[in-house]
């Protein structure tokens, strides 16, 4: 704030106090007339002086209030002698936040992945960090959705094991699949589809199967392999399993040949500690481990 | 002053009391227009490109603002759920502002590159699908309905003569990038746009 709008709060706040304060006295005293001398239709009005206890309240709040003006910011840039701000309001409490719950996540960090299974508190913090962060997209139970990934069974789209669920979660996923809609045309759409649905074993059109292999060599073979057994530094799934992220049958197999598929997973190391990330993801391989058993 | 007069001239009497009330306003309010340090947008703002501005305007009709705020208020929990508090730079191209003020459903004011954009169709489309105890309604024409653009540069040229320092070229290519996008496209990038400039800010974290 400029001096002179600094000036203008000082002089316009102690400007309204002092003439309240004026206008307070100078109507405190009465006339000493018994009545105002108003009448109306016979009705007199008492000139009674202003009640004591009206008129101490009122001084007392004035003097609350230059006491307010001190201790707090209200008077332009003068800061007042606390120094307070609602920033650094927050920051305190963040900072308290951080001194309770830091040693807690630092000691749960420290455990590896066996460890952080077998203790019931890292397992409840996972929880209560999973159901806040991931569950809008993997479901409260992490059984996932469609587009989705289910994450308490045995697919892996980017890798197994407790490194690359960390590697998820701070970093983020982002897959990509093209459209293959101009690659293939109208035909070579449904017969690549034949030939997906053959690699697990789904039922197809075996002749059409024949023709979408070529086509799959071509096309598909460098993400998702001869063999079609996927490739998790790619993010490309398995396709010989019966587990289907954007659906098994022939029409969504066919829609996403057509269209593409971008899976995204938010990096999460804005929103949460290293430490955190390091409990949630023994949780999160919990769930597997569970499902397995 | 005579109570006399006063108690008998109702005119001088309004005038009195508008005097005596205003000196609040007068202090809080006058600085702040004058000095506009509250409307300095922080460095890394940047105004809405075209097909998000156009998701703007299909949350202001939609009314996302009636049930969603756009405000992390300066507290421990509310840092800690949704990100850095609100600051007045960020809201700098804001016209109107969107800061709500029932919360329906979350603070928005941080979302974007917290879900995917498939996410947001998915919750879009039916927000059960992905989150069962949502209340939230939902908005199946909006991935019907396409864009035009043809008001889109009118828009950027208005918003111009408001403070917006959109540049011709951005104006000039406004109609060209949004035609065709539907408004659930649109809406979804104007979604993942928030609280980005707030955070390239900071330099990511919160």
């Amino acid at each position: 704030m400029s001096s002179l709008w600094h000036w203008f709060v000082i002089f316009g706040t102690l400007a309204s106090l002092a003439i309240f304060l004026v206008l307070l006295f100078n109507n405190r005293k009465t006339s000493g007339e018994a009545t105002t001398g108003h009448e109306w239709d016979g009705i007199q009005e008492y000139d009674n002086p202003l009640p004591m206890w009206w008129v101490w309240m009122f001084v007392i709040s004035i003097v609350f209030a230059l006491g307010y003006l001190a201790w707090y910011p209200g008077l332009g840039n003068f800061g007042g002698i606390s120094d307070w701000s609602s920033a650094g309001e927050v920051r305190r409490a963040q900072e308290a936040h951080e001194a309770r719950f830091a040693p807690l996540y630092e000691e749960l960090a420290s455990l590896d992945e066996a460890a952080l299974h077998d203790s019931r508190q890292a397992m409840q913090v996972g929880r209560r960090l999973f159901i806040n962060n991931c569950s809008t997209c993997h479901g409260v139970n992490g059984r996932g959705a469609f587009g989705f990934p289910n994450l308490t069974d045995s697919e892996w789209i980017w890798g197994a094991g407790f490194g690359n669920v960390k590697t998820a979660l701070t970093n983020g996923r982002q897959a990509a699949m093209p459209s293959w809609q101009a690659a293939l045309g109208d035909q070579g759409v449904l017969d690549v589809t034949q030939f997906v649905l053959s690699l697990s074993g789904s039922e197809h059109d075996a002749a059409a199967a024949a023709r979408g292999q070529s086509q799959y060599q071509t096309f598909c073979v460098a993400c998702h392999g001869a063999e079609g057994k996927g490739n998790p530094a790619l993010g490309s799934p398995d396709l010989t399993n019966d587990i289907w992220l954007y659906g098994g049958t022939a029409e969504r197999i066919a829609y996403t040949l057509r269209n593409g598929r971008n899976g995204n997973m938010p990096a999460f190391s804005d929103v949460l500690s290293a430490d955190q990330i390091h409990v949630l993801a023994g949780y999160v391989t919990s769930l597997s481990k569970e499902e397995a058993q | 002053m005579n109570h006399e007069f006063l108690e008998k001239n109702v005119g001088a009497l309004i005038v009195l009391i508008l005097v005596a009330v205003s000196f609040g306003g007068a202090v809080e309010i006058l600085p702040m227009v004058f000095e506009r340090a509250a409307a300095k947008p922080i460095e890394t703002l940047k105004p809405l490109p075209a097909v998000q501005l156009e998701g703007r305007d299909v949350y202001i009709r939609e009314g996302c603002h009636v049930c969603h705020t756009q405000m992390v208020r300066a507290l421990q929990f509310e840092t800690q759920r949704y990100g850095h508090y609100s600051v007045a730079g960020e809201d700098a191209y804001e016209h109107p502002f969107l800061w709500g003020s029932k919360r329906t459903g979350p603070d928005l004011a941080r979302v974007g590159g917290r879900y995917s954009d498939a996410w947001h169709a998915a919750h879009l489309a039916d927000p059960r699908s992905v989150v069962p105890n949502s209340n939230m309604p939902a908005y199946p024409w909006l991935f019907e309905n396409e864009l035009t653009g043809e008001d889109t540069a009118k828009k950027m040229e208005v918003l111009r003569t408001l403070g917006v320092p959109y540049t011709d070229e951005q104006i000039a290519g406004a109609q060209q990038a949004v035609a065709g996008t539907t408004e659930a496209d649109a809406l979804i990038a104007y979604l993942q746009s928030l609280g980005i400039d707030m955070r390239n800010y900071q330099g990511g974290g919160r």
